[in-house]
């Protein structure tokens, strides 16, 4: 599914990832924890496409150069990150904004758009299995939500893109117990043999609900550490000062 | 974006000219070509000693020059007063004397004028440079006693309604482009709705300007008899030309006891290209007067296009519990300027009024709210609401925001509001990773942005509306 090799990015000329190599395959979820600073978000900035960034190396998603794909094109061929911090945009509603998104996906995959009847039905329908409000649906988009709401969106947009590949960017920090279960039966309803996660985190706790493949320890720009479910709960004991 | 596809939407839709034999009037301003499009009309004697009147008004007076945007020097004896199809040297009876090349014109345009085709639920009057070359709808209006005509029409037909209202919200004394308009109008739209008539549909003007070097100067009146309701829209396109095109028309509207107008404008007029070369300068007088008790009028304006948009409708609320209402969208990309806003004069008791304004500026554009509310010692407990929000895309626009406040009342109550924002690069890249692209997501913002101005418009043309809000930033970003 992804490919990443020798991976360097600098922003600023500061030189944030130095040299990562990761491949994740179909059906895979791979956590990535480290401390602050040690490249995580700029990871999961660079995948998505954000601009501002000096890359070297190389990317492949679906046997593919990712960094021949726009941002939108990335979004269209399945390529969801959930924000660390959403955006707020005021005057545009919720609903309308996750309708207009969606349709602008499955156009690009050739598939019919729905009108406002059938995506409220699906939106519905989701935000339920979710436990989500779907209040939050006639509120503007992200404006005064709590933290927890807006994460809670971010999920509840994973849901409806059914994305190939999800990139969540510590969507679990800030967030209440329940609020934190929310956000791992998005993952887990979603997980299946096709699609693929990556969970960047600062604690060990959401794995506690989402048992992942592989955990990686990410430090200055570079995977210090691969290990398997285990390995989160070492880094809770003994820190990352003693990786 | 492939830049072939960019370029197609980028282009100017209504930029295309229709090749006409017209008449025009002799090149330049001064009395001669007054009585010429006095004669050609075939005006009573007092219309054209009115214009006159104007005329030597115009003389003394002097151009404003106080607007933000400013504009080179016109030069109005290079400028042509009216020009009119060959064929409207009679006017055509009927659709089927028509030009075919004008219905083609209107067809091309979206505003087809043959009995098949037409717009459900709206009248239209198409005016064609300095003629109204058609009108729909009209024996179905009639049976009402509404009145939905051009204006040169009503001076033959409705003289003594056209006599008492015209000019009496702006007088041949006004300002400069005012009495100009005043001098030599052409043509345009006149409405006069009967006393507890509910207009049952929209009625609407479709403003053409074509034929180059000419100014288009129309007037338009609308008169809502006592307990009468009316929603009227104008649009306005015109070909893309390298000079610039003096647009000065002068919109009237009287609403007596307890009638209400609402008053629409989706103006796209050709802004000139991505470098500023050429486009309209639209500097229109547009005045309403709540003249009876519990009368309301309401301005709507999406205004897009024009090189230079420079108008302020205003309400004069001389009834006790009038309302006067002004929403606005202006949008000014690339070169584009606007200085725009509305005069809100409470005379009456308990007179409200309410002012919703959304600037959008990008490119190398700006934008201006200018806007007066003026409380008058009478108007007891008048109230006013003012809200101005401005939104920048881009770092080399601008925006303005320039309220007067006149208020000799001390129990009136007044409220202003205003924001300024940005659309960020976050946003616009929290967008484009849910699978919008850059001009998707620029509209969805920007047509959040301005939501509440947007309802207001008759739902007809809100869809219309929301795609040329989009359409006009198209390249502004990215």
């Amino acid at each position: 599914m992804l490919k990443i090799n020798n991976l360097k990015a600098k922003i600023d000329n500061k030189l944030i990832l130095n040299g990562l190599n990761l491949n994740i395959k179909s059906g895979e979820i791979h956590a990535i924890m480290g401390p602050n600073g040690s490249g995580k978000s700029t990871l999961a900035n660079v995948l998505s496409g954000k601009k501002g960034y000096k890359i070297s190396g190389s990317v492949l998603y679906e046997d593919k150069d990712l960094f021949k794909l726009d941002i939108e094109e990335r979004a269209q061929k399945g390529l969801f990150l959930a924000f660390q911090y959403p955006l707020e945009i005021p005057g545009v509603n919720t609903s309308n904004f996750l309708k207009t998104s969606l349709n602008a996906i499955r156009k690009s995959n050739g598939k019919k758009q729905l009108d406002a009847l059938e995506f409220l039905k699906v939106v519905k329908s989701k935000a339920a299995a979710l436990k989500i409000d779907e209040k939050i649906l006639n509120r503007q988009l992200n404006v005064g939500f709590s933290g927890g709401e807006k994460k809670k969106n971010e999920i509840l947009q994973m849901s409806l893109h059914e994305p190939k590949m999800a990139i969540l960017d510590e969507t679990d920090s800030g967030l209440d117990i329940d609020a934190l279960k929310i956000v791992a039966d998005g993952v887990n309803t979603l997980r299946d043999k096709k699609r693929s996660f990556l969970i960047i985190t600062h604690y060990q706790r959401l794995l506690d609900y989402i048992k992942p493949d592989f955990v990686h320890v990410l430090m200055k720009g570079k995977i210090a550490k691969t290990g398997c479910s285990e390995l989160a709960n070492e880094l809770e004991k003994v820190g990352y000062e003693n990786i | 974006m492939k830049e072939k596809e960019l370029n197609k939407i980028k282009e100017y839709k209504y930029g295309f000219s229709t090749d006409i034999e017209t008449i025009k009037a002799p090149k330049g301003l001064n009395e001669e070509v007054i009585k010429f499009i006095s004669k050609t009309k075939k005006e009573p004697k007092w219309l054209l000693e009115w214009r006159l009147k104007a005329y030597k008004r115009l003389k003394i007076l002097k151009e404003p020059n106080w607007q933000k945007p400013k504009y080179p020097k016109i030069d109005y004896q290079s400028l042509y007063y009216y020009s009119a199809p060959k064929s409207f040297t009679e006017k055509p009876k009927s659709l089927d004397d028509l030009d075919p090349k004008l219905l083609e014109t209107y067809k091309k345009l979206g505003i087809p004028l043959q009995e098949q085709q037409r717009l459900n639920g709206i009248a239209v009057d198409a005016v064609f440079d300095s003629v109204s070359v058609a009108t729909t709808f009209k024996d179905k209006l009639t049976e009402k006693g509404i009145i939905f005509c051009s204006i040169s029409e009503a001076v033959q037909k409705h003289p003594n309604l056209v006599k008492k209202y015209l000019g009496s919200v702006i007088p041949i004394t006004d300002h400069y482009f005012a009495t100009l308009n005043s001098a030599v109008f052409t043509d345009g739209s006149f409405v006069y709705i009967p006393k507890g008539v509910r207009c049952p549909m929209e009625l609407s003007t479709y403003f053409r300007i074509n034929a180059s070097q000419t100014g288009q100067f129309e007037r338009t009146l609308i008169i809502a008899d006592e307990g009468s309701y009316v929603s009227y829209l104008e649009g306005c396109t015109a070909p893309m030309r390298d000079e610039n095109q003096l647009h000065a028309a002068n919109v009237e509207l009287i609403a007596l006891d307890d009638a209400e107008i609402k008053y629409s404008t989706v103006q796209n007029w050709y802004p000139g290209d991505e470098n500023g070369k050429g486009g309209i300068y639209n500097f229109v007088t547009k005045r309403g007067a709540c003249r009876g008790k519990n009368s309301k009028i309401s301005w709507t304006q999406v205004e897009t296009g024009s090189a230079i948009t420079w108008k302020y409708p205003s309400c004069i609320l001389q009834g006790d519990n009038s309302v006067g209402e002004f929403y606005s969208i202006a949008i000014t990309n690339n070169y584009q300027k606007a200085d725009t806003g509305t005069k809100m004069i409470h005379l009456g008791k308990n007179t409200k009024s309410k002012i919703i304004s959304k600037g959008i500026s990008a490119g190398n554009a700006d934008n201006t709210y200018r806007g007066l509310v003026d409380i008058s010692g009478k108007a007891i407990n008048a109230r006013n609401y003012t809200q101005c929000d401005s939104l920048l895309i881009g770092n080399k626009c601008g925006a303005h925001t320039i309220p007067y406040i006149k208020n000799k009342n001390p129990n009136a109550n007044i409220e202003h509001e205003a924001t300024t924002s940005k659309i960020s690069e976050e946003q616009l890249y929290y967008c484009n990773q849910r699978g919008l692209n850059q001009e998707e997501a620029v509209s969805l913002i920007v047509n959040g942005f301005c939501k509440e101005v947007l309802q207001q418009l008759p739902m007809e043309f809100a869809v219309e509306a929301q795609k040329l809000v989009g359409i006009s930033l198209e390249g502004s970003v990215g």
